[in-house]
């Protein structure tokens, strides 16, 4: 089996820099990651991308066109297409490239896979013409395609990030749909101190929010109580604001309600997660560094609590010189106190961004007749039912209902069910748990599995 | 904190259910303490299947009493456990293999059993359409099925409390020690008494045997099992192989799971189960031979769940041979979850009528005294 001192699993910012960092201090690295090309969720297709489009998604894209070209120029093996299906408590890592299956095996590893959009069940989510703000970033920056007319609906950096990228493509929002409950600007309000010394995403935040009105895309503030209308195709979203019930017709909605750590592959290695009361999700137990309960394992970037890009590079280079140092290489102290105070620094936007766009109560509270898991469709009243039953956790009711048992592996509905199951039993997070994850982490051909570990042609 | 009663149960897996329901259906007190959740190893997350066939000859008396229980589950637990009735077959690859399904057939006929019966090559494909074809033939039991093993568990635990058991689950039993005629069991969250134990903890049973002076040498395993992605419906019967290990069947919902008993490795004090896929692609690979349509299958899953094992692959069932009073349900060694009805049934009638008709001297736990 091939060996390398460090694999990196991603190549999103938190991945590329970890692995030019591991690269500089000495260490073999090898960099699986997904997609075609190297950038992430958030610099995704950034090689490609033409000075138009870049000039439409801004600078902070940009910025993760540098970071690629490091990472292209550094030391680092990487493999693009290569789905992580499987990695052990001894480290070693399966994964698929599509025409068969390869194993590695790791001095460390670091996890850098990012986070994922939440998910928002509600009356008419699963109607063709209902998708997330960021799917429809992902068509925007891989292929230049903007749905025109789109009604925004949720709370996030995210969702007024992706509404004036496409003001600036020329696909103007028909209006935003925002669920941020009243009370919560004053909440956030006391954070304000502290996120002044990170004044570059306040800075971004209001130009970003400028931008909107600008345009003249009308925002709904408060907006609750929403049901997407349509039979065979979404035909409008209903809401209650400022107090009267109103109605907007459209063929696109984008759903947002902010994005939470991708825990496939920690839990998967039953590394310990603790539950985040105010960013609401659950998030892997790490040291300052990065490393999990499982020695040797790091998280970079977003799987480790949402951060943002800039703090996701940084996570990666402390990572990587954890491990480094680990690994018996001589890492420069002052470099890995200089880059501690920039991630100080820049986390500094969180606890109000975190306080303010927290998902609204009915992102986490489904009604009974909405379906919650879409792979086995579980309605959140049966799982509720399952609950009152004795039913004690997300891994009962996922035995009883099959809910996260499909092919998306509870990606999709696990926070929310956790989430009912915590509120109907009456529970904290942590007592509820979370599915336990089982591999092979992506769906893979049997066929594959079959002829595992004998030579691949194309080798 | 004391809590008393007439029977304590260890271990909430599906005998452990199953007994205190029973028992106390005939009028016993019952307390089942459980150091996890009901159903969270081997009980709950098998494959489900309800299979007479292929049996240890010493299993299937147990075994054919509890079919019959199976085929009216709802009556019993107010659920129908997800329960379908469908044949279990087991293929021949070869002659050979038919051959010694020829003579199993001939041997149970012999001992006055009729269930298992040999199957011609066109009636193996007449059940199994899709099946290879170099397979020549097979052994069926045709009045077996399925179910849903974590359903059936908690069916059996709801029915239990309905009829007065209570239930302390996240509750370790440490220690158990004889006191005035009393067990005393101390656990984490506080102290158990009663006249009778029911040792069924799986996995965990032989360091309680052990509590009891009694060597039971339980090997904890972890069986390990693949589902699929949903395929168009092409198999109605649960099948096996002959030469070497399958379970294999689709389900209602047309997903595949794919078992045989393969091993990852159990670890019993974390209560984690690791899979190796070096073994596992074997599993992949027997199904895909045995039908061909399988190489277009995509997987979703793998897992485990922790399973005690015997040396001689049968169980330990019957009265402590130390203890007066004590009794054990353990180490189905992969195998225990057809049984789960039946031998509740049969022990309730050991603990409350002190006998049954059921044989279970080849269950004793003093066969491996000698070892001690």
């Amino acid at each position: 089996m091939t060996r390398y001192d460090l694999v990196v699993i991603g190549a999103g910012p938190a991945g590329m820099a970890a692995a030019i960092e591991a690269d500089k201090a000495g260490l073999s690295v090898l960099v699986l990651d997904e997609a075609p090309a190297p950038g992430g969720q958030i610099y995704r297709a950034v090689e490609a991308t033409d000075a138009a489009r870049r000039t439409i998604l801004g600078a902070d894209y940009a910025h993760g066109a540098e970071l690629a070209k490091a990472f292209r120029a550094s030391g680092a093996t990487y493999r693009a297409g290569a789905s992580v299906w499987n990695v052990s408590p001894e480290k070693v890592v399966d994964y698929s490239t599509g025409d068969g299956s390869r194993q590695v095996e790791a001095g460390a590893i670091i996890i850098a896979t990012g986070a994922v959009e939440r998910s928002t069940p509600m009356k008419g989510w699963l109607l063709p013409g209902v998708t997330t703000a960021g799917a429809m970033q992902i068509l925007l920056k891989a292929h230049g395609v903007v749905e025109p007319d789109t009604v925004f609906v949720g709370s996030g950096p995210l969702l007024w990030l992706i509404a004036s990228q496409m003001i600036a493509a020329g696909a103007k929002p028909k209006a935003i749909v925002e669920t941020v409950p009243r009370g919560r600007l004053l909440a956030a309000a006391k954070h304000l101190p502290k996120a002044l010394k990170a004044q570059n995403y306040l800075a971004k935040g209001f130009q970003m929010m400028k931008a909107v009105r600008k345009a003249g895309v009308p925002v709904h503030r408060y907006g609750e109580d929403i049901v997407i209308e349509g039979t065979n195709h979404v035909e409008a979203v209903t809401f209650t604001a400022d107090g009267e019930r109103q109605r907007i017709e459209t063929r696109h909605v984008a759903l947002h309600q902010g994005v939470v750590p991708n825990q496939q592959i920690t839990r998967l290695l039953n590394c310990e997660h603790r539950y985040d009361t105010v960013q609401r999700a659950f998030a892997p137990v790490l040291s300052e560094d990065g490393e999990t309960t499982l020695k040797g394992v790091y998280v970079a970037g977003d799987g480790g609590g949402i951060s943002g890009a800039r703090a996701a590079a940084l996570t990666g280079r402390l990572a990587a010189m954890a491990a480094a140092t680990a690994a018996g290489r001589s890492v420069d102290g002052a470099m890995v106190a200089s880059v501690r105070a920039a991630l100080g620094k820049d986390r500094a936007i969180r606890p109000l961004l975190d306080t303010l766009y927290a998902p609204s109560p009915e992102a986490l509270a489904p009604a009974d007749d909405v379906v919650v898991c879409r792979c086995e469709e579980v309605t959140a009243g049966d799982i509720r039912a399952a609950a009152k039953l004795g039913a004690p956790g997300p891994n009962q009711v996922k035995s009883y209902l099959r809910a996260g048992m499909g092919p998306c592996q509870g990606r999709v509905c696990g926070l929310v069910v956790a989430e009912i199951m915590a509120v109907t039993r009456g529970e904290s997070l942590d007592a509820i748990g979370y599915y336990r994850i089982r591999p092979p982490l992506k769906p893979l051909p049997l066929a594959e599995l079959a002829a595992l570990d004998e030579p691949i042609a194309a080798e | 904190m004391t809590t008393g009663a007439d029977l304590i149960v260890i271990g909430g897996g599906l005998h452990g259910t199953s007994a205190a329901l029973f028992c106390a259906q005939k009028g016993m007190s019952v307390i089942l303490i459980e150091k996890d959740t009901a159903g969270r190893h081997a009980s709950g997350v098998n494959a489900g299947g309800v299979r007479q066939l292929g049996r240890h000859v010493a299993e299937i008396p147990l075994s054919i009493r509890s079919m019959a229980m199976w085929h009216r589950i709802a009556d019993i637990v107010d659920d129908d456990c997800a329960f379908q009735a469908a044949p279990q077959i087991k293929v021949a690859e070869n002659e050979a293999e038919l051959q010694t399904l020829s003579e199993r057939a001939a041997t149970l006929n012999r001992l006055g059993y009729d269930h298992e019966v040999v199957l011609s090559e066109d009636e193996l494909r007449h059940h199994l359409p899709a099946v290879a074809p170099h397979c020549v033939g097979g052994l069926g039991s045709l009045g077996d099925g399925f179910a849903q093993p974590y359903r059936t568990v908690f069916a059996f635990q709801r029915k239990a409390i309905a009829e007065g058991v209570r239930v302390f689950e996240e509750t370790r039993a440490n220690t158990i020690k004889r006191e005035n005629g009393r067990f005393v069991v101390e656990t984490d969250k506080g102290t158990f008494t009663s006249d009778k134990l029911l040792n069924c903890a799986g996995a965990w049973a032989g360091t309680l045997a052990a509590q009891l002076g009694e060597h039971a040498p339980v090997e904890a395993i972890a069986p390990m099992m693949l589902v699929t992605a949903r395929m168009p419906h092409f198999c109605d019967a649960v099948v096996g192989a002959t030469g070497r290990p399958l379970s294999f069947k689709q389900m209602p919902n047309g997903t595949v799971v794919i078992g045989g008993g393969r091993r990852g490795r159990a670890d019993p004090a974390t209560n984690e189960t690791h899979l190796d896929f070096a073994e596992l692609k074997h599993t992949a690979a027997t199904a895909k031979e045995i039908f061909p349509i399988m190489a277009g299958a995509t997987l979703v899953r793998a897992w485990s769940g922790i399973e005690g094992r015997m040396p001689d692959d049968i169980p330990v069932i019957g009265p402590s041979a130390t203890e007066d009073g004590a009794f054990h349900a353990f180490g189905f060694s992969a195998h225990g979850f057809q049984l789960g009805p039946g031998v509740g049934s049969v022990i309730a009638e050991l603990i409350v009528d002190g006998q049954t008709n059921a044989p279970l001297e080849p269950f004793s736990i003093t066969r491996f005294a000698h070892h001690a």
